[in-house]
């Protein structure tokens, strides 16, 4: 079983990002869970969203403490919250940053990417300068920064979910998966 | 076909496939979404029904019992203090023999408030004359959803389906929704024999004087007797049509367990992954899911245990004063077997704290001792500090 835990600030559409990622490996013939942390959401506050894959029915009805992958949807959280809490030895981040905002960022360990998918989202017309919608460009970054999935499955899966904007948010998740880099500290 | 949906928005499926008629709610975390959907269905003319828009719970279900009694096919959605609020009309649905059928996502009653999983608010609903099933998947919520229509409208009286708030209600996975034609082979009209009807006027459930009153209930009674081999066989009927089956219980694992977990809802799934783990190491655990709650399906359960060694009840609800709900009902059951294990009370996971694998595995590995220990309630996972 593999599981991913998605930080991001309520509004920023993590829980659509869990979503999205979920019905790509379902795509691909895995079974999925995927659910936001259980609570109450407000504007602008930490929140997190996760996903569960499997090549056999999941069972499993607990919260996820052991996450293998770790999505940050902006990059302030990482002061905030630590969001590598419970990451695994192989662990991976993918962050929400340019290379100006991730530079002097120290992830240990744990291979790191990131990809700025906030530039992306605005040059493509999603959301505001203030509120962005990322949610598909970061789901293409994870896509090709984990090798875990095909770009077919993620534009097939915005095809199934997202309600607007189809062909920009496919962009979007294009020149992300495209676009997404290894950081490497200093 | 197959779509990856969050458990409420299955529920809303099942009502749309059930070609219900009337539905009437009031919004509640963490039911909202069920009605929500259901309002757009109807606003966009999936759904040929009339959407009821009331000012609180009470008002949901008495609307639907006049619905429901002009011959209706009716929903409500709620959750914890809405269904608290409807507990007087619970008891006319069920004595005025009307097929209603509601979702119930468990939450944890107030104070203090809590949107969480606990299944005190249904199982305190226990004695208003409803059937009440508890899901474990969002498939067991879109089947059992279906298939309640059909038992309720063959033995008059209400279905109350439950699952657990978040772990169920807002979590995404697969679920096949059936084409339309394929649940209406399944699920005829209602049509009931006996309605309000303005070309034939007469009144339901006026005044009944002593020399009546007791046969309404020994009525109810016996539709209730009844409600086990309809629900087995309307889960045969549906397995044949969607190659899914359900017992009024089930099993994992159970054949040679010594020790056998006793529980209801999502927590059943993680318990079986840790069976999965456990029995790699040489423990003999079983599980038993109890999916039909009322009636209680004792004779079933006295079969399941029969010679088992111990029986560990996981309850998420709290009855003050009494303890775990389903462990008395349990052990309630067990009075009469020839062979029955020895019962162990567990609370766990009460407004919505998190029954981990861990704490399952805790659970079956201290169950001998706790036994010993002749304690009727055993609280697992609180906080250091608190409790006796």
């Amino acid at each position: 079983m593999i599981e991913i835990r998605i930080h991001g600030r309520g509004g920023q559409g993590a829980v659509i990002a869990s979503k999205i990622l979920a019905v790509s490996f379902y795509i691909e013939g895995f079974q999925v869970q995927s659910f936001p942390a259980f609570g109450v959401e407000r504007r602008g506050a930490p929140i997190c969203a996760f996903v569960r894959i499997d090549t056999v029915p999941i069972n499993l009805r607990s919260e996820v403490y052991t996450p293998g992958h770790i999505i940050v949807l902006d990059h302030t959280l990482v002061e905030a919250v630590n969001v590598c809490e419970g990451l695994g030895e192989k662990g991976t981040i993918l962050i929400n940053a340019g290379e100006k905002r991730i530079a002097g960022m120290d992830f240990g360990r744990f291979r790191t990417g990131y990809v700025d998918a906030t530039s992306i989202a605005l040059k493509h017309g999603l959301g505001t300068a203030t509120s962005p919608i990322i949610n598909t460009a970061i789901a293409g970054a994870f896509a090709s920064f984990t090798g875990m999935l095909k770009f077919d499955s993620i534009e097939e899966a915005i095809h199934q979910e997202v309600p607007f904007k189809q062909k920009e948010n496919a962009l979007a998740a294009r020149e992300a998966f495209d676009t997404v880099a290894l950081y490497s500290k200093g | 076909m197959k779509k990856v949906i969050i458990g409420n928005y299955s529920a809303s499926y099942a009502v749309l496939r059930s070609r219900v008629e009337v539905i009437s709610a009031y919004p509640i975390t963490p039911q909202t979404q069920i009605v929500e959907f259901l309002s757009e269905l109807c606003g966009s003319g999936d759904l040929k029904a009339r959407f009821l828009k009331v000012e609180s719970e009470h008002s949901a279900l008495a609307s639907l019992i006049g619905a429901s009694s002009a011959g209706a096919r009716t929903f409500t959605a709620t959750s914890s203090q809405g269904l608290a609020l409807m507990h007087e009309l619970l008891h006319w649905t069920s004595g005025a023999r009307l097929p209603v059928v509601m979702v119930n996502v468990n939450r944890a009653l107030a104070p203090s408030w809590n949107i969480w999983a606990d299944q005190t608010d249904s199982l305190s609903q226990r004695d208003t004359g409803w059937i009440q099933v508890y899901c474990e998947t969002g498939q067991e919520i879109f089947d059992l959803t279906v298939m309640a229509y059909r038992i309720a409208e063959t033995v008059m009286l209400p279905v109350m389906i439950a699952y657990d708030a978040f772990y169920l209600s807002h979590t995404s996975e697969p679920v096949d929704i059936p084409e339309q034609g394929e649940v209406d082979s399944f699920l005829p009209a209602y049509s009931p024999g006996v309605f309000l009807d303005i070309k034939h006027p007469a009144a339901l459930g006026s005044m009944a004087s002593p020399k009546y009153f007791m046969e309404m209930r020994h009525d109810q009674q016996c539709a209730m007797e009844k409600v086990e081999e309809v629900f087995t066989g309307s889960a045969g009927e549906y397995n044949e049509i969607f190659g899914r089956g359900y017992g009024i219980i089930e099993t994992y694992m159970l054949h040679d367990a010594g020790k056998v977990i006793i529980c209801a809802s999502t927590m059943a799934g993680t318990v079986r992954s840790v069976i999965d783990a456990m029995r790699k190491d040489g423990e003999r655990v079983g599980l038993l899911k109890i999916r039909l709650f009322r009636p209680f399906p004792a004779e079933e359960i006295r079969r399941a245990l029969d010679g088992k060694k111990l029986a560990i009840v996981i309850d998420r609800n709290l009855s003050p004063g009494l303890g775990g709900i389903f462990a008395q009902e349990v052990k309630s059951a067990l009075y009469s077997a020839p062979n029955p294990p020895d019962v162990i009370g567990i609370i766990a996971g009460l407004g919505g704290r998190d029954v981990t694998p861990e704490l399952i595995k805790s659970i079956i590995i201290d169950s001998e001792s706790d036994s010993r220990s002749g304690k009727s309630i055993i609280w697992k996972g609180l906080n250091k500090g608190g409790g006796a």
